[in-house]
């Protein structure tokens, strides 16, 4: 976890350790098959089955409490469905934390962003990554390389020692999405980047995962409500509706308006069955 | 986090003439920038006030300076001190003891049972002392953790269960220093000077264990954003039991060196005021009572503030009915003072 304070942050680190050995001819990195999640009464996921090849682009859309959310925290350890497995370059693995599914290559940008306000930028990018010398904080190594990260994205701030409060939605957003860009990651999931983004911050967070996809060994899902960027920067789109997945197409295969259609239809249909109801 | 304001100005790359207005150093000259760099540090209006106070004891007490005086302040100093570096911890991440001047008032007792009934020597007793304290902080830690009570609840009650304890087993009576136990005491708490020793070392090592590693850094992760924190993969109930840990440890020392310094064990001491006193001396020192922002200097010093004035209070013979109070009126002064100065140095910043 800790990195040695060396020049070349940049370089990867190496799958660390589990399933990463034994890659087997399965061009998918990820498989959730199954997954169904249940909280007390309320089913937010049910059967659902996503897949995610070596480098690949995924987008997840759907309303707000379709399931998107939940899903990603499954995957990224932070929740534990409640039936379903997920295979890790082929094999079943159990994610025990964030921690544990971080070791094996899998870092999430949440949708509230995990930042902390009393800290700085620079902790905040090294937050449970921190470089360390002995004991010690490295933290001149650590500002070092969040500074340069930071000008690489061509994200402008003030300066990386400013506790993360000061900071504008966007530049905070683009902090946490920078935390996992630049984690070494081989799996990232990105739970709405471009929220609190402006156009030209939204710009350079889409180049971002366009460079990654040009690197080829990243793959990356990311839960968006822009259909028109969403289908600009993935691979193929997954619609999540009612903690299920009710379409898996090919981004050029598809378009904003069928997509469009496909979500107003759903929800025409259960504002008539309200009424019905009523 | 203190060293965050001393290098403010990044030596800048590229991107940061456009973005810099923000920043009060951006156009201020060298002279302004060190004015503005000393006056961001929150420990130095607390500062202020200490060195008021004995600027002000000092003229009205030609006493004041010498030596019994400085050693009488700084023996009522040491503990509060000691008690508030956990303390700060604690309220960093969220959580708070009440209880650690039980643990202080039993801890003594424990080496004189461990000592003269159990025949325990006397180094080994007094680490079982603080080993008790390790294990009591776990317990208040699983109380509040997995439990589920909030500490002030969860401290409350295992402090008081503490002290009934402590007088159902020593019958409320006093009891003696234990004869193998004194040689060793002294390093601890007798000498004049040892109880402020430890106090300054013990406050250097968990300032830098706060600002300079991992552990303080995860600890003002917790108390400011934890459901961040535990997203980003802290362990964070780990941290809790820790500084739960941590405190109660050190409320076990405190107890140890006072019963060197006063040789003797007195069911009556520790108790809710030294808690409290080291609690104040900790927000006035800055340390924010709802989480995510401390400093262990600055509590060293609100323990100054508070010593300072008991010391000096008591030496200018103020007599016993109103020293309450005088005592309570100043710690409110110096508390206002201090978040005043703050208010006004945060309008100036931004």
């Amino acid at each position: 976890m800790t990195t040695p304070a060396s020049g070349q942050p940049a370089e990867p680190a190496g799958a660390p350790s589990g399933a990463g050995g034994t890659a087997t001819a399965d061009p998918d990195v990820l498989r959730a098959e199954h997954i169904s999640k249940r909280f007390g009464a309320v089913t937010a996921l049910r059967d659902v089955n996503l897949h995610l090849a070596r480098g690949e682009v995924l987008g997840l859309i759907g309303d707000n409490g379709a399931g998107k959310s939940t899903l990603l925290k499954i995957l990224c350890g932070f929740q534990r469905p409640t039936t379903g497995r997920i295979l890790l370059h082929g094999q079943e693995v159990t994610f025990k934390s964030v921690d544990h599914a971080r070791s094996l290559g899998i870092d999430a940008v949440y949708q509230d962003l995990a930042l902390i306000n009393e800290l700085t930028v620079f902790h905040n990018m090294y937050l449970n990554r921190e470089h360390v010398r002995g004991p010690l904080l490295s933290n001149r190594s650590m500002r070092r390389e969040a500074r340069k990260h930071l000008d690489e994205m061509g994200i402008q701030f003030p300066s990386v020692d400013v506790a993360v409060a000061k900071l504008s939605g966007g530049q905070r957003q683009a902090i946490a999405v920078a935390r996992s860009v630049y984690s070494d990651a081989k799996i990232l999931l990105l739970d709405e980047p471009l929220a609190a983004m402006g156009v030209k911050e939204g710009a350079i967070i889409l180049d971002l995962v366009q460079d990654l996809k040009r690197r080829g060994d990243v793959s990356v899902i990311i839960i968006a409500h822009n259909y028109g960027q969403v289908l600009e920067v993935c691979d193929r789109v997954n619609l999540v509706q009612h903690g299920e997945i009710t379409l898996d197409k090919m981004s050029r295969d598809t378009s904003v308006q069928e997509l469009t259609e496909l979500v107003v239809a759903e929800y025409r249909k259960a504002m008539e069955a309200r009424q019905h109801n009523a | 986090m203190s060293e965050t304001a001393e290098r403010a100005p990044a030596s800048g790359p590229p991107a940061d003439p456009a973005l810099a207005p923000g920043q009060p150093g951006a156009r201020a000259s060298s002279v302004g920038r060190i004015g503005i760099r000393l006056i961001q540090q929150r420990e130095l209006t607390v500062f202020i006030v200490a060195v008021g106070l004995v600027i002000y004891f000092s003229s009205v007490s030609s006493s004041f300076f010498t030596r019994d005086d400085l050693v009488n302040i700084s023996q009522i100093i040491a503990p509060l001190a000691i008690i508030a570096c956990g303390e700060v911890f604690l309220l960093i991440c969220g959580e708070l003891d009440l209880s650690v001047g039980f643990v202080y008032g039993f801890a003594p007792f424990l080496m004189h049972y461990l000592i003269d009934f159990y025949s325990v020597p006397a180094i080994p007793a007094m680490i079982l002392c603080l080993v008790f304290g390790l294990v009591f902080g776990y317990i208040n830690g699983f109380i509040t953790i997995a439990l589920g009570v909030p500490s002030f609840i969860t401290t409350l009650g295992t402090g008081l269960i503490l002290l009934g304890f402590t007088l159902v087993t020593s019958n409320a009576y006093p009891a003696l220093i234990p004869e193998s136990a004194v040689g060793p005491g002294h390093w601890i708490g007798t000498y004049a000077w040892s109880m402020i020793t430890w106090a300054i070392l013990l406050v250097i090592f968990f300032q830098i264990v706060l600002s300079r590693t991992k552990w303080g850094l995860h600890t003002v992760a917790v108390g400011g954003n934890i459901l961040g924190a535990s997203e980003a993969g802290i362990h964070v109930k780990r941290i809790k039991y820790g500084n739960f840990m941590i405190t109660s440890t050190l409320g076990a020392f405190v107890g140890l060196q006072v019963a060197f310094q006063t040789n003797s064990i007195d069911p009556s001491s520790g108790g809710y005021q030294p808690m409290f006193y080291a609690i104040a001396a900790a927000v006035i020192g800055g340390t924010v009572l709802s989480g995510g922002s401390g400093t262990i200097v600055g509590a060293f010093l609100g323990a100054c503030v508070l010593g300072i004035m008991q010391g000096g209070f008591t030496l200018i013979g103020i007599s016993a009915n109103p020293l309450g109070i005088i005592f309570g009126g100043a710690i409110l002064i110096a508390m206002i003072v201090n978040v005043q100065f703050t208010r006004l140095r945060n309008a100036g910043r931004t």
